[in-house]
């Protein structure tokens, strides 16, 4: 390190020099890849709804297009159960939470989150006749360590459950993360949302694989459980998706 | 002076005689997280090594303009640079996966290896011998992670690659996963054996005693 290249000028000079091929090779791989993550998120997101569909076989890889043919995005506003416009462009239920023009209180819950969006984002899955088949709610709520969320697939009759889809979770592999082991998933399938109008789904110990109203908890994740419970009591009920499943809007 | 058997060397001598985990103790906290899938560990592997590799690179081809007084900062600003256009390669190409790696990519910039390397070796050596430098120094880090990622994933979960090669209980077959394998401190207990059996091998790598 000999001293004559540490003058002042030369000192600030390399730096800039750095600095600037830096930035320019950060922003232009930045930009350049931009449209093809944004696509990649887009796609994933895309494939959740897909699977909760029980349309993963039939799309064989094609996920955008079976989306855009048997999947419709509508918007509702949960207090009334009634469809909406769509509030504006690139909305995101979660993101329309921390919005005070879009959000609401959420009260005498434990599902582990304050304030949820007023309209929500769902999807209805059709038939190649154009007949509502299946509809996708996405519902979010507290595990162990951190939120959880899915979409939670209903038949077209608004009780019984086809598919519980988490595709964002940080609980515990091997215990809190089985919530995404497929042989737990499959114990969803055919399984009643509500017994005369009132929530009666329950995840419990050793529950009857018979029993129509309840789910075996996982086992060693007893707060994962709770927390799945917790969530489905929350968006099924009447601050939920509760007005909207009671009126059958998707029929009219 | 870059002869072939130099070369050789540089490069493959950090996978067993100079392992930069194992014998210099550098990096070991992402070998710690992201181990628990083979899968992440080989992506992690690969970013890391190409990281130090053109880190390395960089910084020796511009090694006699740098000033010392600032070296350290602009190394930091090669490798960060270098780091984010990993993580925006695999956000574009392999989505899964950088979704499961999450901020370890980016912890890269923090990784010692990657500044160690270009403090010891590339500020002092030539352009191709840095780069082979960081490519082998890579490769060790590779090898223990795919090593740990491989005890890790075939033990806790009982697949390699997600390929299930022990039938897990809960699928209906007899193994019982190993939960403690799963979680991330459990690499220690690895590391630890890991680079006992390399000393047991290699009695020179031990440390004299004081």
């Amino acid at each position: 390190m000999s001293a004559k290249k540490e003058t002042l000028g030369k000192t600030v000079g390399v730096v800039v020099a750095v600095c600037l091929v830096c930035s320019i090779i950060v922003s232009s791989a930045a930009v350049g890849l931009r449209s093809m993550q944004e696509t990649n998120a887009a796609l994933d997101k895309q494939s959740n709804i897909i699977e909760a569909a029980g349309l993963a076989d039939k799309a064989a890889g094609d996920i955008a297009g079976t989306f855009e043919k048997y999947v419709d995005e509508k918007y509702i506003d949960l207090a009334t159960g009634q469809y909406v416009e769509k509030p504006s462009d690139n909305y995101d239920m979660y993101k329309a939470a921390k919005m005070p023009e879009y959000s609401v209180k959420v009260e005498g819950s434990n599902v582990g989150f304050q304030q949820r969006a007023s309209i929500a984002s769902i999807y209805e899955v059709k038939d190649d006749a154009g007949k509502v088949t299946r509809i996708i709610l996405p519902v979010h709520g507290s595990g162990l360590w951190d939120l959880m969320y899915g979409f939670l697939a209903i038949d077209s009759d608004g009780n019984t459950v086809r598919e519980l889809v988490y595709y964002q979770q940080k609980e515990t592999p091997g215990l809190g993360g089985e919530v995404q082991n497929p042989s737990w998933k499959a114990k969803w399938d055919g399984k009643q949302l509500f017994d005369q109008g009132d929530v009666a789904i329950k995840i419990k110990k050793n529950a009857n694989p018979s029993d129509p109203y309840a789910v075996d908890a996982l086992s060693g994740a007893t707060l994962t459980s709770n927390g799945v419970q917790n969530t489905l009591s929350y968006w099924l009920g009447k601050n939920g998706f509760g007005p909207y499943l009671k009126n059958q809007t998707w029929k009219s | 002076m870059a002869d072939v058997k130099e070369m050789k060397k540089v490069l493959f001598g950090p996978v067993l005689d100079n392992n930069p985990i194992a014998l210099q103790i550098l990096g070991v906290c992402s070998a710690l997280a992201i181990t628990t899938k083979l899968e992440t560990a080989l992506v992690m592997s690969l970013a890391l090594t190409a990281v130090t590799a053109f880190a390395s690179l960089f910084i020796s081809l511009i090694r006699t303009q740098i000033p010392s007084s600032v070296r350290i900062i602009i190394q930091m600003t090669i490798i960060a640079s270098l780091v984010i256009v990993v993580d925006q390669i695999l956000k574009a190409y392999s989505y899964e996966i950088s979704k499961q790696l999450s901020v370890f990519v980016g912890l890269i910039i923090t990784n010692c290896i990657v500044m160690g390397r270009a403090e010891a070796y590339a500020m002092k050596s030539p352009p191709f011998m840095s780069f082979l430098d960081g490519i082998g120094n890579g490769l060790g880090y590779s090898m223990v992670l795919i090593i740990i990622g491989t005890i890790k994933e075939l033990f806790g979960f009982g697949t390699i690659l997600g390929f299930p090669i022990f039938e897990l209980v809960q699928n209906g077959g007899w193994y019982q996963g190993n939960g403690l394998l799963i979680l991330p401190f459990s690499s220690f207990f690895l590391i630890g054996g890991l680079i006992w059996v390399i000393r047991t091998i290699r009695p020179e790598q031990v440390e004299p005693k004081e």
